[in-house]
């Protein structure tokens, strides 16, 4: 396809030309150590940070050599996130800095002989170039045809650049592709969310409930570490999986269900706690409305009825349903995070959600607790102005609750149509790599040649750079000052980061380019500071503390003033509209969707065809790490799992290379390890996201496994809150690389 | 006192957080490494089970890598803590032949490197990098000898295993079960 926006592989610009320079890299790619010494370098400094290589944002310190070198980071004892231990991601995060294909310099796109390329540029060049394109946008269309797609620390500063300049078209794929569907389910059923970090009571429980949620392979560093103290102190886990994950190889009850039928096995444990009695009576009566109305709807939802579509044995169903209520309240059946699966997920949360109603399980110890945060005061800046149209109007009557600006509508309003009044010409992308992470890939390419101005800022040249207008260079974490990490859990604290070296290359921070962007569109007043340390400081001191304070600790705990529980005998209001929690949803009927979680049945894969899961490894976050070196050498590509009978009939040996087709033909890039193993169902292959790079500058991760997301072409989308349902995918082998056709 | 590390199998999620902390204390060059994850996959779907450990060194008391090793380079250190002091090492790698758990790499600049129980940090009273890093918590270390010891407090209450114990090297690292 040619068109205005080529896709430009950034390498072949001679990024080169700013290689690798001074000692600061060497000790982490692997100085040679003197011999006979047996401690070669001793950390003479150490400057708090807080990760960004997921967003657990555990708090540590970075340890500095005397020759400005960053030997290792070390979490902060202090921090209830991490106690001390960051997860290998936030030990390995000295690959993200050491990294030699991190951008270096703003690059412009331009067209040399027909050919598009980038030049390297001046940030000045690169800076006064997005201003004109904005404000000629802004002046053609508005300035809410400019449109933010953002993840972690960064994604905040340039929120305040476009709010400022009149926009809120603020998306993130955390919501519509992760969280969005159990966030919507529990703010229906409990009227608030189990946030970030989750409220999970995992450390005192005595029963977790874990649904295709695999702790321990999703490194959710204090999940993991509470997972941990739950096994040490004997509580029951139950996983429901159709892979044994490793939480699965910890539980008292794996139940390995067929894929898509979870729902099934959800309303048949609500079954057996309604109509074995097993239920929370007195909770129920004091804080839930509609239990009448779900006892009738559960009647026929027996275990015996769920074992024809689980696959699951009713006695198994009934046991670990009493399991959960011999231990309630001190139960959690956790809400998971990454929840878009089949496009009826706000309707399974919802199930999450009345479960954990039934148990009793919000409010009370060893379940959901109550959380408590500090709140920072926004540095004085002049009222944003009211934008004419917002992200609101792109979903066009659709998804009704969507509390979070859902990626998909964003993306389908930059294409220009008949009869749109909405349109968006121009996107800011901050931390995420939308070709990974989007599975919409026809639209998005769509919107992408469409757009007036395409500006990626990121640390590493991902996909995502490759359509860029223009491409802005940024610091690792490791190199820059931040907002403050307020976190609300257990205990309120705050969490400071702040450069552990001076930038390497030509990278600035995001503050600076937002503001540099921002006084270039004549919205100096909203950047009312020279340096980011003012920031700081002013918003520590409205807080009683101050930066030069947190430059010591790191990290500082604030008092807890309201309770983490509910208090015994009290009048408890949830945050719905009665007060009390909805089992029963008049919010969904009156939107025309089920008001209680009812099964729909999913597609199974045909002969020779395998439904595709994917899930996290421990090691790295996302497409975001497969490039670094440090945990890169952990785990260097995925493999697809795959039961030995599977393998057998089609004559697979270990290690062995093949490509995966879907449904559609779309035919996987690159080819993929065979991993033969009793983990998996007969019915289904498991792959590791983030893997199977296609952008050369990647030089560590090109080519190395395999992209799930580029084999999801079958999307579900969830009617209530626009959620991205992933999981109904099914795939074939390839044996033979010459009888690759490939069709995408 | 012999030093030993009790490392429990039930708590271990496999993340290999073990492996980059090491990395980064020992500035262990990338591509090598001083500990590893193990796991091992047990039965048939859906009867399965897996074991994930997190290996090294054994520091085995009686230790086939000290006896072969030409130069002495291969010693022991108090607390019985199995060292190759870098300067007398030239290389051979009849350790690396000797040692029945591969614990032992060649080091690209010419010597045998391996774990060390993180010597520099315990002579100051702290754990080793891999022990104080592990999310879960899964790793002991201590004193043998120090009936006090978390490490033989728990190798008193809970079933443990060593590895190839035939070899007859016995490994001061105990799994357990």
């Amino acid at each position: 396809m040619r068109t205005r926006r080529d896709f430009i592989k950034i390498c072949s610009v001679g990024l080169g030309a700013t290689a690798l320079t001074g000692s600061a890299v060497n000790w982490v790619v692997g100085a040679s150590t003197p011999k006979g010494s047996l401690k070669d370098f001793r950390g003479v400094r150490r400057v708090p940070t807080y990760c960004e290589v997921c967003f657990w944002k555990c708090a540590g310190w970075s340890y500095v050599t005397e020759d400005g070198q960053i030997q290792k980071i070390i979490g902060n004892t202090d921090d209830p996130q991490c106690k001390g231990r960051l997860c290998p991601r936030g030990t390995g995060g000295v690959g993200m800095f050491s990294d030699p294909d991190r951008l270096k310099t703003p690059l412009i796109r331009e067209t040399k002989n027909g050919e598009q390329t980038y030049r390297e540029a001046t940030w000045d060049e690169a800076l006064d170039y997005i201003a004109t394109k904005m404000k000629a946008i802004a002046e053609k269309h508005g300035p809410e045809s400019m449109a933010l797609f953002n993840h972690g620390s960064s994604g905040k500063y340039f929120t305040h650049l476009l709010n400022a300049f009149g926009s809120n078209n603020v998306a993130a794929p955390s919501f519509a592709q992760c969280r969005g569907p159990r966030d919507t389910g529990f703010e229906l059923t409990f009227g608030e969310s189990v946030s970030s970090p989750e409220v999970t009571d995992i450390r005192d429980t005595r029963c977790l409930i874990l649904i295709g949620s695999h702790i321990g392979e999703n490194m959710h560093n204090g999940q993991v570490q509470e997972m941990s103290e739950a096994i040490d102190r004997g509580a029951v886990i139950i996983t429901v999986d159709p892979r044994l994950s490793t939480a699965a190889s910890k539980s008292k009850y794996w139940l390995p269900i067929k894929p898509s039928t979870d729902l099934a096995l959800l309303l048949a444990w609500i079954h057996v706690l309604i109509y074995d009695e097993l239920y929370n009576k007195e909770y129920v009566a004091k804080y839930a409305e509609g239990f009448d109305e779900l006892k009738v709807h559960v009647r026929n939802y027996t275990p015996e009825w769920a074992y024809g579509i689980t696959t699951l044995k009713p006695e198994l169903i009934r046991q670990t349903a009493r399991e959960m209520a011999n231990a309630a309240p001190s139960a959690i059946i956790h809400p998971g995070r990454h929840t878009t699966w089949y496009g009826d997920d706000v309707q399974r949360s919802r199930a999450i959600a009345i479960l954990n109603a039934l148990l009793g399980t919000w409010g009370n110890r060893g379940g959901i607790f109550f959380k408590e945060g500090i709140k920072i005061p926004d540095f004085p800046h002049p009222p944003y102005p009211k934008p004419a149209w917002s992200w609101q109007d792109t979903l066009n009557g659709r998804y009704p609750f969507a509390k979070e600006a859902v990626t998909n509508t964003v993306i389908e309003a930059s294409i220009p149509g008949e009869g749109k009044n909405h349109v968006i010409k121009g996107w800011i992308v901050s931390g995420t790599n939308l070709i990974v992470s989007i599975p919409l890939k026809e639209q998005l390419m769509k919107a992408i040649h469409s757009l007036d101005l395409l500006v990626v800022v990121d640390t590493m040249p991902m996909e995502i750079t490759g359509y860029a207008d223009v491409v802005l260079p940024e610091c690792t974490y490791l190199e820059r000052h931040d907002d403050l990490r307020a976190t609300a859990h257990r205990e309120p604290t705050l969490a400071l980061r702040m450069p552990a070296v001076e930038p390497l290359y030509e990278t600035k921070p995001a503050w600076w380019i937002s503001k540099q962007i921002g006084q270039r569109l004549g919205l100096g007043p909203y950047y009312n500071y020279k340096d980011f340390k003012e920031v700081l400081d002013w918003q520590l001191k409205q807080v009683g503390s101050s930066l030069n304070e947190m430059e010591q600790m790191g990290l500082k705990k604030f008092e807890r003033k309201t309770p983490v529980y509910i208090t015994p005998g009290s009048d408890y209001k949830f945050k719905t509209a009665s007060g009390k929690i909805q089992l029963y949803s008049h919010e969904l009927e009156a939107a025309g969707f089920d008001p209680m979680p009812k099964l729909t049945l999913h597609p199974q894969p045909e002969e020779g065809f395998y439904r595709l899961i994917y899930g996290r490894a421990p090691m790295h976050t996302f497409s975001r790490t497969a490039n670094n070196r440090n945990l890169g050498a952990l785990m260097p590509e995925n493999a697809v799992w795959i039961n030995p009978q599977v393998a057998e009939l089609w004559g697979l040996k270990k290690d062995q290379y093949v490509f995966l087709k879907n449904q559609a033909g779309v035919v996987s890039n690159f080819s993929v390890k065979v991993r033969i193993t009793e983990r998996i169902r007969w019915d289904s292959v498991y792959i590791v996201h983030g893997f199977g790079h296609h952008h050369k500058p990647l030089t560590y991760a090109f080519g190395r496994g395999v992209n799930d997301t580029e084999l999801i072409s079958d999307v579900k989308i969830d009617p209530v809150m626009g959620g991205t349902g992933m999981r109904g995918n099914f795939v074939t082998f390839i044996k033979d690389a010459a009888k690759k056709e490939a069709k995408s | 006192m012999r030093y030993g590390m009790a490392i429990d199998t039930r708590k271990c999620v496999g993340c290999s957080d073990c492996v980059v902390a090491c990395q980064t204390e020992n500035n262990v060059p990338i591509g090598f490494c001083r500990d590893w994850v193990v796991e091992v996959v047990d039965g048939t779907y859906p009867n399965v089970s897996i074991e994930l450990r997190s290996e090294r060194c054994n520091h085995c008391a009686n230790s086939p890598c000290v006896r072969c090793c030409p130069t002495g380079a291969s010693h022991f250190e108090d607390g019985g803590i199995v060292l190759v002091e870098h300067n007398k090492c030239i290389g051979c790698g009849a350790c690396i032949e000797a040692c029945p758990y591969d614990a032992r790499y060649s080091h690209p600049d010419g010597y045998v490197d391996k774990c060390t129980f993180c010597i520099h940090r315990v002579r100051e009273g702290n754990n080793p990098a891999c022990v104080s890093v592990c999310p879960t918590s899964c790793m002991y270390f201590g004193d043998l000898d120090d009936q006090n010891s978390k490490i033989v407090n728990v190798l008193k209450n809970r079933k443990f295993k060593s590895l190839a114990p035939e070899a007859g090297t016995k490994p001061q690292i105990f799994y357990l079960v």
